[in-house]
């Protein structure tokens, strides 16, 4: 089996309230270099096989991410 | 006059917009998302919940349910779609309609009567309204801000496809206080507040939704068959 690591992250434009709330948060813990905090979603697709990042591109592109507001990127995790 | 309201697991408004299209005087019609046969209706609403759990983003996962595949090609053929609040989200994510509808920017649920201004009269669900007119819905997300490029906003703008403004305070931070867009022939319209819920006096804050059910109505009366 074969791990593919999908990594989905709001585009720089788009604000990120999830984050801000965090970073607004952080003083509280007695942080107070951290000037951004973005929050994104990772997915780990477990293939039968090997791994089909051309495939795991096209689930991202269609389903994972919404490309309008969304990045994304593709790898192989190996050694999991 | 046959109105398809579509059922998604996760759906929560089905029934009020059912009984909407039975207050304006078309016949609802129920539609499972696990539908793969034609419609047979004259116009679809894509009705506001939480499909599919709103699980990866809202309307994600209701995108690819079978009926969808009808409903996108009904959509693409003039036929009139209307997606409320969840509804909206699933035709942002279909591409039926531009931009995306991310978390409020207060990150609140936001849950009130609203005040919005009618842009655009010339979409099949608007028919009845006066332009400029300024009608108290309710509202009911936490993903109801609408974002778009500027390019996509300025041509929404140019081409008169925002349907509808928030007045007297934005409730969740979307771009240029956009309610509700169309697609380019204003058969397919998205609104994230929700016009079925202000249908009557016992249970609305007024009756102003009726009159996008009304000017479907009107709109098919008057559409070639």
């Amino acid at each position: 089996m074969a791990r593919v690591v999908v990594d989905v992250m709001l585009k720089p434009e788009i604000l990120d309230p999830q984050g801000q709330a965090v970073a607004d948060a952080l003083p509280r813990l007695g942080v107070d270099d951290v000037i951004s905090v973005r929050i994104g979603r990772r997915i780990e697709l477990t293939f039968d096989g090997e791994p089909d990042t051309e495939k795991a591109r096209r689930i991202a592109e269609r389903l994972l991410a919404n490309p309008v507001i969304e990045d994304y990127t593709v790898r192989v995790e190996e050694d999991w | 006059m046959r109105v398809g309201v579509v059922t998604f697991p996760g759906s929560l408004d089905d029934r009020d917009a059912a009984r909407a299209v039975r207050l304006a005087g078309a016949e609802p019609v129920s539609l499972w998302h696990a539908d793969r046969a034609p419609l047979m209706v004259d116009a679809v609403i894509l009705p506001g919940g939480f499909s599919y759990g709103d699980y990866l983003r809202a309307g994600a996962i209701a995108r690819f349910s079978p009926v969808m595949e009808q409903v996108a090609a009904a959509a693409r053929a003039g036929v009139p779609v209307l997606g409320i609040c969840n509804g909206f989200q699933v035709l942002c994510e279909a591409h039926l309609l531009p931009g995306a509808l991310i978390r409020n920017r207060h990150l609140h649920f936001r849950n009130r009567d609203q005040w919005i201004r009618i842009e655009s009269t010339r979409t099949a669900w608007t028919g009845e309204f006066q332009a400029g007119q300024e009608v108290l819905i309710p509202i009911k997300s936490g993903e109801g801000c609408y974002v778009a490029d500027e390019a996509t906003l300025d041509e929404l703008e140019a081409t008169g496809r925002v349907v509808a403004r928030y007045v007297g305070g934005n409730p969740n931070g979307s771009a240029r206080d956009i309610a509700a867009i169309s697609n380019e022939t204003g058969n397919v319209v998205g609104i994230m507040p929700h016009p079925e819920h202000a249908v009557e006096a016992l249970t609305g804050p007024s009756t102003d939704g009726l009159a996008f059910f009304t000017s479907l109505v009107k709109h098919l009366a008057g559409a070639p068959a």
